[in-house]
């Protein structure tokens, strides 16, 4: 761990002024990632503006009847909030499917966000990482991918020639999957002021410039996310397929939420965990399932249209077909064909 | 007499543990305590060409980077670095010279007035390196395959004995047969508490006298070690672990926080500590990966005829580190035609080392899942076919068991379990998408014992002291001695202190190979006799003692009495005779040996059998071991609470190994990348459902007047090849590499 | 030799070049790294230091410990486990891997359990911070000075080596705080975040559901 200085902001104001004022500082909260990263010298900020005993700690209504999610609550709260379960039980059981009952009661909303990736050859500086070094290399793409991308890698030049990849990482959390599914806004604040953000636009993909994660400016802080009123309360289903029963990453995860009339599907959301640089969804395939009955046929055309252009790099190519089960099985769970567990 | 050998009695160290008041190796304090921090290399094999720790040394705080440039002279030979448990070959000296042998290997330490300075600093050191072209994949090179180098590991690790009958005709001639690959992964032992040496400094005559507080499963090795490669006598140093978070096998060998704590504790002049970082305990000895090939063939009834069973295991370049593999075959099933092979593949990795059952799990892993696949090319129930080649003889040795109730473990077992119940075919229940699945499969285990000293004392104040240099490593030897000790001398265990984990104490072995109950057992049992043997002649002292003409035969000791057996009436209580001493204590030292005139002739071992039940969801590949029965034959179970704990580890480390643990080494980079606890896995409590124990009474008298066999290897050896035949009971699937994680299912 | 040349590694081949003429002795070894410079790939070239380094400042920081305030004098990269192990000699709280993945440095916050390895002591100020040795002064009924949890960790052989027994304990009773454990599964689920390398958690869960039962009765 380098050596950094510490302040603690006492509004989001002074929180902003003191990122702008140094280009190597960085929020910290609940610390569970960056602390983490630190102690691996990944990351090496030259301050941590500590931004705890600001004003960003509750959930509280939207005027469009969806719910504001404080930046400053942690995951723990967030998932056992009586108005999140009843309105999106979808996200409680996404949040309760990550982590652990510890890292969930010091882990906040905005942090979650901003959780990089479980890459072994990001975490680990002793091997090439054109995430953690841009030029670097990559040393999944050749080496043990088992944890990696199979969506959204490619890279394409401006003749439309197919480049090799810059980084097949994937982004680990499991509430930002239900916090796509859901189309979550995030609300920022920088230092030329408030703007919102859709949560589509907020991870990115690698791409050339596979360091940086998602479209925060430096200067801009996390304040709250915005749930839409519908949360898919009715029918909806937080799938994730890891290496043990709890206390791991997703190698895949499915956030599905379902409109139904009778057993025709008036609505679907599909997004993916584990699979990509970023929560993964497609609306086109999500397009599909509208107006269609809720059979297996319907869920595994869905899953297919989802899993188009999926490429695998040796031991992590299992994911393709393991997602396309997983997005049937939690379509059909998610519509109460079948059991929970 | 006993009275509280065989009770289920609670640790007599569980305060200590439950109030955070027991103390391990990186929690002694000492004034003036400078930090060590390691920093470790990044390539698999090659030269350092440059370390420059200038920016390092700039930092306040910082009191010394020590590398290869800069390091103390030492000792000079191999045999000085070689440790108890040291393999055939050279052993790894730390910062010895620039060149690199394995990634991860430590390059060099920097000393700094805090912890967090000594990380920082750590992280200045700018490095270069010449690369070399490095080799660490077993599957690319079994090819290189040669057999083990030979030395005085041979003693407990022999190598397979020689080819029997005649494996090759026989087997293609039998009218049933299978072959199988079979594959798992390097694993690492990952015990909670991260390896560190506290050194505390003093000023001595001409040399230091140092107090050590090491992480190590035998402090006799690790003062052993640090007198010889420092060239400091014994009587200067001083090694403690009276607590060990977990060894597992790891600590079976000093490792090398002790040796930079100590260099830089003698250079500096002062009390240091060095403690590993999780991802530094992934760069010294793990489980090695083995291919192994099994065939066996039967005669259509199910007896079996012909067994081959060979393995490639991967070492180091520096040392030969071998493990029981193949073996185990010809002891636990008779066929007349056997060929039992093993070699090495040296590898740019650090050496293997012993991890829970080594060499055990590993090779009846493989050879359990064959007598499984040639059941079902039989048609046969699995346990049947193990019934049919029941025996009472280790094949290998021509020599009886000394004692052998496997039979009735598969008996209690089974029915524990219901195994009555299961349906032949694969894939013949199912609930929802999960289909269900039933194994079982066997495990045998050595059992030894070897020398070790204890010292037992009757205290002016009544109470007994004992103690040992031997090791609890939570396997419960505090508890489990003090009750021999209890029993020897018929005093209650409140009334016996046992001490372990002191190079002060009598002499006694590194604590592994599920030995140290019978070992330090006897060695107990041994002292306290003595002691015994003392009271009575303090006893004929007395005047007009009743006891003149008892010999000792004659007497037994019972609620703090020494007493006739004859007449219990006659007696005397230990304080009285402890106060005919002369205000001195009653002493003994006494040495527990193995009585080889009595073993010889016998093979010695515990066996298990292992029923699992499982739930696979087929469209998923998810794995749920949702309940597990383990029947142990381990001879006198001394504490059936601890020993049943021990085998519930042993339990949890198989379904563990059968479908988390695997290390996963990049052959572009040499290196293990999972290398941390989120990454490679073991068992979480969610992965752990019913879990049941039973141990099937075993009187053996060969092994040792206690009857002990030790528990500690025999609960893992049975699991992981139950789980992997009850996935195929319940898919259909036969997986023949270990770990069977999700990918390897659908 | 070994190389490997791929478009990956390309930019990094010519960085050690630049640093083997900066070395006084570079004459004499050029021709030889010369050819090492092309044939080899050194993982991530060590950058050129840019600043001198130096130590961040100290703040005093008042911790509340076991309901005792202390003031230490620490710089903020010191975690909140590591000022408890070895700056107030509380060494109750373990360090099993320093990253929040094992469970061993769990310490009560406020009454919810966290891993005290994954934030700074300087972020915990004012807070009310319970760790092992103080775990049973939470409880009013702590008979022999032990909490219920701890009896029936002793009792049902919950542990073996003991390292991840405070970590173990502490999360427990976090887990009776929360009340969200109602099923044998759920506790399995919610003592997840705590692992226990001897396996001993069939007994880990007998234990908190016999306290629980002891709660409702």
């Amino acid at each position: 761990m380098n050596s950094f200085t510490y302040t603690r902001a006492d509004s989001v104001e002074h929180a902003v002024d003191e990122r702008v004022a140094e280009t190597g500082a960085r929020f910290i909260a609940g610390g569970t990632n960056l602390l983490d990263l630190m102690k691996e010298t990944v990351e090496k900020p030259s301050r941590l503006i500590d931004i705890t005993r600001l004003p960003m700690t509750s959930i509280t209504e939207t005027i469009e009847g969806g719910l504001r999610l404080g930046a400053l609550v942690t995951n723990a709260d967030t998932a056992y909030n009586k108005r999140v379960q009843e309105r999106y039980p979808l996200l409680s059981q996404a949040i309760l499917a990550g982590a652990s009952p510890q890292l969930r009661n010091m882990a906040t909303n905005g942090g979650n966000l901003m959780q990089r990736t479980r890459c072994y050859y990001f975490y680990d500086a002793a091997t090439p990482c054109n995430k953690r070094q841009p030029g670097s290399g990559c040393s999944a793409i050749e080496g043990f991918n088992r944890i990696h991308a199979i969506l959204g890698t490619h890279l394409f030049d401006q003749e439309g020639r197919a480049l090799e990849p810059q980084c097949i990482a994937t982004h680990p959390s499991d509430m930002c999957v239900a916090l796509a599914a859901l189309e979550a806004v995030v609300q920022v604040t920088g230092k030329y002021g408030e703007r919102t953000i859709p949560f589509a636009e907020f991870h990115r993909l690698p791409g050339n410039t596979p360091h940086i994660d998602n479209a925060l400016e430096p200067d801009e802080l996390i304040t709250a996310i915005d749930l839409p009123p519908n949360g898919f309360a009715d029918n909806h289903m937080y799938l994730k397929l890891r290496d043990r029963a709890s206390y791991a990453f997703a190698l895949v995860s499915v956030a599905a939420g379902l409109e139904l009339d009778g057993d025709t599907i008036t609505n679907a959301r599909i997004a993916l965990g584990g699979v990509a640089h970023k929560p993964w969804r497609k609306p086109e395939a999500e397009a599909l399932l509208v107006g269609k009955p809720t059979t297996q046929e319907s869920f595994q055309a869905a899953a297919d249209a989802l899993l188009a252009g999926a490429q695998g790099y040796g031991a992590n190519t299992f994911k393709i077909e393991l997602a396309k089960r997983a997005i049937v099985r939690a379509l059909g769970q998610a519509a109460k064909l079948e059991p929970t567990e | 007499m006993s009275q509280v050998i065989g009770k289920p009695i609670n640790r007599v160290d569980g305060r200590d543990k439950v109030t955070g008041k027991a103390k391990y190796a990186a929690e002694f304090q000492v004034p003036g305590l400078a930090y060590g921090y390691v920093v470790s290399g990044t390539i698999a094999k090659g030269k350092i060409t440059r370390i420059d720790t200038s920016e390092a040394l700039s930092l306040d705080g910082v009191l010394q980077v020590f590398t290869h440039e800069n390091r103390p002279r030492l000792a000079w030979f191999d045999i000085s670095y070689k440790d108890q448990d040291a393999p055939p070959g050279s052993p790894f000296r730390p910062l010895q010279d620039a060149t690199i042998k394995y990634s991860g290997q430590p390059i060099a330490l920097v000393v700094a007035e805090t912890f967090e300075v000594a990380r920082y600093a750590a992280s200045l050191i700018r490095v270069e390196y010449k690369e070399e072209p490095h080799e660490t994949s077993l599957e690319a090179n079994l090819h290189r395959a040669r057999p083990q180098k030979h030395g005085v590991a041979d003693l407990l690790k022999p190598p397979p004995p020689k080819p029997k009958g005649d494996f090759n005709t026989v087997y293609e001639e039998s009218p049933v047969k299978m072959y199988g690959r079979y594959s798992h992964a390097a694993e690492h032992h990952n015990p909670m508490e991260l390896f560190a040496s506290t050194v505390v400094y003093e000023k001595g005559g001409k040399k230091p006298k140092l107090t050590i507080y090491d992480k190590t499963q035998g402090v006799t090795n690790s003062i052993l070690y640090v007198s010889q490669v420092f060239d400091i006598p014994f009587k200067n140093i001083r090694v403690l672990s009276p607590y060990m978070g977990g060894g597992f096998g790891s600590g079976l060998r000093p490792q090398y926080q002790l040796f930079m704590a100590v260099m830089a504790s003698l250079e500096l002049k002062r009390s240091v500590r060095v403690t590993l970082t999780r991802q530094q305990m992934f760069t010294f000895g793990h489980r090695p990966a083995t291919v192994q090939n099994v065939a066996i063939s039967a005669s259509a009834d199910g007896a079996m005829n012909a067994l081959y069973h060979d393995a490639r295991g991967e070492t180091s370049r520096f040392e030969d580190y071998t493990e029981i593999v193949t073996n185990w075959g010809g002891m636990l099933y008779p066929p007349e035609n056997v060929t039992q092979d093993y070699k090495l593949v040296p590898l740019d990795v650090y050496t293997p080392l012993d991890m829970r059952a080594p060499g055990g799990v590993t090779g009846i892993s493989a050879l359990e899942i064959a007598v499984d696949e040639l059941a079902y090319e039989l048609g046969m129930d699995p346990l049947e076919l193990r019934l049919k080649n029941y025996t009472d003889l280790d094949h290998n040795s021509q020599k009886p068991f000394s004692s052998k109730e496997l039979r009735a473990c598969f008996q209690q077992g089974a029915e524990r379990f219901g195994w009555s119940k299961r349906q032949f075919e694969p894939r013949s229940m199912r609930k929802g998408h999960n289909l269900i699945g039933w194994g079982m499969a066997t495990g045998i285990w050595e059992a030894n014992q070897m020398p070790a000293r204890a010292e037992a004392a009757l205290l002016v104040n009544g109470k007994l002291w004992v103690s040992s240099a031997t090791a609890d490593i939570g396997t419960g030897t505090y508890t489990i001695m003090t009750q021999i000790a209890a029993d020897a001398l018929g005093v209650p265990m409140e009334d016996v202190l046992f001490k372990l984990g002191d190079s002060d104490f009598p002499v006694a072995p590194i604590s592994g190979g599920s030995w140290t109950a019978a070992t330090v057992g006897m060695a107990v049992h041994s002292a306290c006799e003595a002691v015994g043997k003392s009271l009575l002649e303090l006893a004929k002292k007395l005047a007009g003692s009743p006891f003149k003409g008892a010999k000792w035969e004659d007497i037994e000791f019972a609620d703090r009495q020494l007493r006739l057996k004859r007449e219990p009436t006659t007696a005397v209580s230990l304080q009285t005779l402890v106060d005919l001493n002369g205000g001195k204590a009653v002493r003994e030292t006494s040495t527990g040996l193995p009585n080889a005139l009595k073993q010889k002739d016998y093979a010695r071992a515990t066996h298990s059998a292992a029923f699992v039940e499982v739930m696979v969801d087929e469209d998923l590949g998810t794995v749920k071991v949702t309940r597990a029965v383990s029947a142990i034959a381990a001879g006198r179970i001394l504490n059936p609470k601890t020993a049943r704990s021990q085998i519930l580890g042993g339990m949890v480390w198989g379904i563990s190994k059968a479908l988390h643990e695997e290390s996963i080494l990049d052959h572009n980079v040499g290196r293990f990348m999972n290398h941390n606890l989120a990454e490679y896995h073991v068992s979480v409590n969610a992965d752990i459902h019913d879990l049941d124990v039973i141990f099937v009474e075993e009187n053996d008298t060969i092994v040792n007047p206690l009857g002990i066999k030790g528990v500690g290897e025999i609960g893992i050896v049975a699991m992981p090849a139950a789980v992997a035949n009850a996935i195929f009971h319940a898919t259909g699937k036969r997986v023949r590499d270990l770990p069977i994680t999700l990918d390897r299912l659908i | 030799m070994y190389y490997i040349i791929s478009r990956r590694t390309i930019p990094s081949l010519f960085v050690p070049f630049a640093k083997i003429i900066e070395q006084p002795q570079a004459h004499l070894v050029l021709e030889v790294h010369l050819l090492w410079t092309v044939m080899t790939l050194s993982a991530e070239a060590p950058p050129k230091a840019t600043h001198t380094p130096s130590l961040p400042p100290t703040h005093t920081v008042t911790l509340t410990v076991n309901g005792t305030e202390t003031q230490l004098q620490l710089a903020p990269w010191t975690s909140l486990l590591d000022a408890l192990r070895e700056y107030m000699d509380l060494t109750g709280t373990k360090k099993g891997c320093d990253h929040g993945q094992c469970g061993a440095c769990t310490v009560l916050v406020d009454g919810k359990r966290i891993n005290a390895c994954l934030t700074l002591a300087i972020m915990q100020e004012g807070k009310q911070i319970t760790t092992i040795e103080g775990i049973a002064q939470t409880c009013t009924d702590a008979p022999d000075g032990l909490h219920p949890i701890q009896k029936a960790f002793i009792d049902y052989d919950a542990f073996q080596c003991g390292y991840c027994t405070p970590g173990q304990i502490c999360s427990a009773v976090g887990l009776l705080n929360e009340g969200k454990a109602k099923t044998t599964a759920d506790i399995r689920e919610l003592m997840s975040g705590n692992i226990c390398r001897c396996g001993a958690y069939t007994n880990i869960v007998q234990a908190i559901e016999e306290v629980i039962n002891q709660q409702t009765v």
